[in-house]
């Protein structure tokens, strides 16, 4: 049972993650690069297009979800499996969502690295 | 990719890290947290580590943001894997406490796979086929605001 708690709290932590990361990657390409903006129009531009954004609060509402349910389930689970596992799904879930939903190039490149980064975390999260 | 840039990819490097040792050192303190007791998630938060990670989170947040305003989302989120080496190297080397060879395979295989990305274009250029097949570049293409879009020719990623 324990078991069952455990990984469900990992794949939510996971998919709502994957789902935060991806809106508000999405929202931040909607908004425009926060270096021209400053330069041409000023700070306020950016903070008034962010906060106008309905991705970006979307966005922030899944990492919200994300960071409690890793609160919980740290406290519940494994740390050593939890952290680890969490993570390391992540960059892996993030690569094919980003690749979908945003039709990013998700080359070899970037694949290859998804792999060690996820096997790294993997390693190192524990 | 400018100076800046690299800076707000440190950022949310060293931000993140630090932000998620605050957290899990707050987190022992605490102890558990349970459905039942929601009173114990409030007492969490007002742990002063644990403030303070959430403080520090928000800064890695700002940065994130930022990059990803700039480039891609499988550019940036290598980059915030970074800081588990940072932290496996802190420990090792300000703390002198053992790193096991598995930690060493972890920090080189990260090391790698960042190295992989950093070494391949930052955004991928969607093209313009009459009008952009993005609204949202379009959108700001008009505002005025110049977007990678801009970049001739070559259709796919060309920034670096």
């Amino acid at each position: 049972m324990k078991h069952l708690y455990t990984w469900t709290a990992i794949l939510l932590v996971t998919a709502t993650s994957v789902i935060g990361d991806i809106l508000i990657a999405r929202a931040m390409k909607q908004v425009g690069d926060f270096h021209q903006l400053w330069r041409h129009e000023g700070v306020w531009i950016i903070v008034a297009r962010v906060l106008s954004n309905r991705n970006f609060f979307l966005g922030v509402g899944a990492m919200t979800l994300a960071f409690f349910s890793l609160l919980f389930a740290l406290s519940w689970g494994d740390v050593s499996l939890v952290a680890p596992a969490a993570s390391s799904l992540t960059f892996i879930g993030t690569a094919f969502a980003a690749k979908i939903f945003l039709h990013e190039k998700v080359d070899g490149r970037r694949w290859i690295a998804a792999l060690l980064v996820a096997a790294g975390v993997a390693l190192l999260a524990g | 990719m400018t100076f800046r840039k690299y800076l707000v990819l440190a950022g949310v490097t060293v931000f993140a890290a630090a932000g998620d040792s605050m957290l899990s050192y707050g987190m022992r303190q605490t102890g558990n947290i349970s459905l039942d007791h929601l009173g114990s998630l409030v007492a969490a938060v007002l742990n002063p580590w644990i403030a303070g990670g959430i403080v520090l989170l928000l800064a890695f947040f700002a940065s994130y943001m930022n990059a990803l305003s700039w480039a891609d989302l499988t550019y940036v989120l290598p980059a915030t894997s970074l800081g588990y080496v940072l932290l496996a190297l802190i420990a090792r080397l300000a703390l002198h406490e053992h790193v096991s060879p598995l930690r060493w395979l972890g920090i080189a295989l990260i090391s790698g796979g960042v190295t992989f990305v950093a070494g391949g274009p930052a955004l991928t250029s969607h093209k313009p086929a009459g009008g952009t097949s993005d609204p949202f570049l379009a959108k700001a293409a008009r505002s005025g605001a110049p977007t990678s879009e801009k970049v001739p020719a070559v259709t796919e990623s060309t920034e670096r």
